[in-house]
């Protein structure tokens, strides 16, 4: 009698166990691995709101989880542990995540992976990435307006091609209102090292650049100009209240409707692999207000983010001629394909440095 | 190069050296005492966060140096506790702390993210500031780098010239001995690890007060380790810290400086630099007639006294 009334205690148990499992299995678990800490207000953190917003916009059917200051040469074990926990969509936020990413979605197939700024692409791993340099040439046209020196200065990360393509439409919108302009490039090797970009804007504004802009994660070199009484553009984020005297505007990364809309895709079963390439027309880069320029120059960057977002204006329109002077390959004869910028390894003409390898 | 460039990038090297200076001469004297503090970043970043909330909450830049100095004492007195008063291992110990250090000081600097300060003024000497090539680089400093200079001159008379200088480097020696003639050596220990945690936590504090006047988790970005490094580049001795620090930060910053007047040669070697040139400053030194390695003895024993 106490044998089976035993038993039948155990199976009922483990039934409730089974069946509690299957609730809470409900909610979708959404991970997200962020390479540097989301106080820096700049790229990790635009990332960070999107996942609030991702969060708003889907209440109780999503539980969001994330990783901060996840080094990329160690982030298998971040990413492993987010799918070994149960989270079956991970999106991973940085270029140098991407080998990583491939080797942990082959272990677990069931699981679907995000990876931004990347280019490598799997069954189960998509990526995405914003046409940051639509921004950049805005900015670049109103440092062009706004230089006195007609030297820029750049304070970039790595030499991969999201970066170069920066900075090559950075220059191109300058020259397109300012053909003596000239820019100084410091490759500071790091995506958020406060001190180290700091010093990086002080050398660039000792050899005479007067606005500096820059591809790293921190509001350190936008304050360093607003000390120097330059000016300067902010970084995926606006960073307006570090340096209010400084900032003429900064380039938004939002990536809320995109992470609203793969998360449904989860939700609803219809998630697949694919690359996503969103520019200012789908609202995926905007530019922050502008301030501490002169009205025609407002009037003017308003102007060309208008035909940017309109597709009226593309930065890399043909023809786009190469450090050597002569013009790059151009298939279609209207502008440089999404693939040449998203490999581009090469400056244009009036960039008087090399890539560096 | 014009003598207004050639100043500011001296002065941008040793603003990259002061907050290096400023742990290792603190570091300095806590190893030479015997005890091997390895949770320096920990202190430093204590030092960082609890330096930028003090002078943000008061207003002062004075008040939130203190809070640092603080913040990395009351650190390094944990430690002390641990290795000095329980004589865990101290390797261990440090290691912890430092994990211990940068989580807490994310937990606790987690309220002051995205705000920003004025840095500190700097020194301003009529008629001596204005000198071409060294007036701005010698009278016009902001308070940290004085201060960083004269603890190190401070530390050097101390320990070789004082007698509790000279106990304190006995004990770092050979503790047991010291303990035998009487010398108190758990207490000379615990404060020469206090002072050492203070200074880490004084240099933190200057990353966040003076150098990119904001906090964000992470800022200390390593230095707390090349601080360390740099004790034993030094050979525990104080004016060659400074020499070390001028030459690490100069290298992090030259290059810097190297890039921007594209000089051509590839980023990322250049970025190896300083560490490059540690190294072959390190296989100078220990290649040299001198046997005696100057590493105090005793560094790093736990110290239990004989009944």
């Amino acid at each position: 009698m106490k044998k089976t009334a035993f038993k039948l205690v155990l199976a009922s148990a483990v039934a409730l166990a089974v069946c509690s499992a299957a609730f809470a299995a409900e909610k979708l678990k959404v991970g997200f691995v962020y390479v540097g800490p989301v106080g820096d207000f700049g790229y990790s953190y635009q990332h960070d709101q999107g996942r609030l917003a991702m969060q708003k916009a889907l209440g109780d059917k999503v539980e969001t989880t994330f990783i901060e200051n996840v080094p990329e040469t160690d982030s298998d074990r971040s990413i492993e542990q987010l799918a070994r926990s149960g989270h079956k969509l991970i999106f991973t936020t940085s270029f140098g995540y991407m080998e990583p990413t491939l080797r942990v979605a082959k272990k677990f197939p069931g699981v679907k992976f995000e990876h931004a700024t990347g280019y490598k692409r799997s069954e189960n791993v998509a990526t995405y990435t914003a046409k940051f340099h639509e921004g950049r040439y805005v900015i670049g046209q109103i440092a062009g307006k706004m230089t006195k020196t007609n030297t820029l200065g750049y304070v970039a990360s790595f030499p991969i091609p999201e970066v170069v393509a920066g900075i090559n439409a950075f220059i191109l919108g300058a020259q397109s209102v300012n053909p003596a302009v000239k820019v100084k490039i410091i490759w500071a090797n790091t995506w958020f090292d406060p001190g180290k970009e700091a010093d990086a804007a002080k050398a660039l504004l000792a050899q005479g650049a007067d606005i500096i802009t820059q591809h790293t994660d921190s509001a350190a070199p936008l304050q360093e100009t607003e000390k120097a009484g330059k000016l300067g553009f902010g970084q995926a984020s606006d960073q307006a209240r570090f340096a209010p005297k400084a900032q003429m505007t900064s380039i938004v990364d939002d990536w809320s409707s995109y992470y609203i809309e793969r998360t449904k895709a989860v939700l609803n079963g219809t998630w697949k692999s694919k690359d996503t390439f969103g520019g200012m027309d789908v609202d995926m880069v905007h530019l922050a207000p502008y301030a501490n320029i002169p009205d025609d120059v407002k009037k003017m960057a308003e102007e060309t983010a208008a035909a940017i977002k309109a597709k009226k204006l593309h930065p890399f329109k043909c023809p786009v001629l190469g450090q050597d002077g002569k013009p790059v390959e151009c298939k279609d004869g209207k502008a440089l394909t999404d693939k040449q910028i998203t490999s581009m390894n090469w400056y244009v003409k009036g960039i008087d440095d090399t890539v560096p390898k | 190069m014009t003598s207004e460039m050639f100043q500011l990038i001296l002065m941008t090297v040793v603003t990259a050296a002061t907050p290096l200076i400023l742990a290792a001469i603190g570091e300095l004297v806590t190893e030479r005492a015997g005890v091997l503090n390895l949770g320096v970043e920990g202190m430093m970043i204590m030092g960082a966060a609890m330096g930028f909330a003090g002078a943000y909450a008061s207003g002062s830049t004075l008040i939130g140096a203190l809070c640092g100095i603080v913040a990395g004492a009351f650190m390094a007195a944990l430690f002390g506790l641990l290795t000095i008063g329980f004589a865990i291992n101290q390797v261990a110990s440090g290691l912890a702390l430092t994990i211990f250090g940068i989580g807490l000081s994310g937990l606790l600097g987690a309220g002051f993210v995205g705000l920003k300060r004025d840095p500190p003024a700097h020194l301003h000497v009529p008629g001596l500031s204005d000198l071409p090539y060294l007036g701005k680089l010698v009278f016009s400093e902001d308070l940290f780098v004085y201060v960083a200079f004269g603890l190190v001159a401070g530390v050097a008379w101390f320990l070789t010239r004082s007698r509790p200088g000279l106990a304190l480097r006995a004990i770092g020696d050979n503790h047991q001995s010291a303990h035998a003639l009487g010398l108190p050596v758990r207490r000379t220990r615990f404060l020469a690890t206090l002072f050492g945690g203070g200074c880490a936590g004084l240099a933190g504090a200057y990353l966040t007060l003076a150098y990119t006047p904001f906090w964000s988790p992470g800022m200390t970005a390593g230095r707390g380790w090349i601080a360390l490094a740099l004790v034993v580049f030094a050979s525990w001795k104080p004016w060659r810290l400074v020499l070390g620090a001028l030459l690490f930060g100069g290298a992090t910053v030259l290059q810097l400086h190297a890039q921007a007047a594209s000089l051509g040669l590839p980023g990322q070697l250049l970025s190896a630099v300083p560490y490059l040139a540690t190294i072959v400053a390190l296989l100078l030194l220990s290649s040299g007639a001198r046997k005696n390695a100057a590493a105090p003895a005793a560094l790093g024993q736990a110290f239990i006294a004989p009944r």
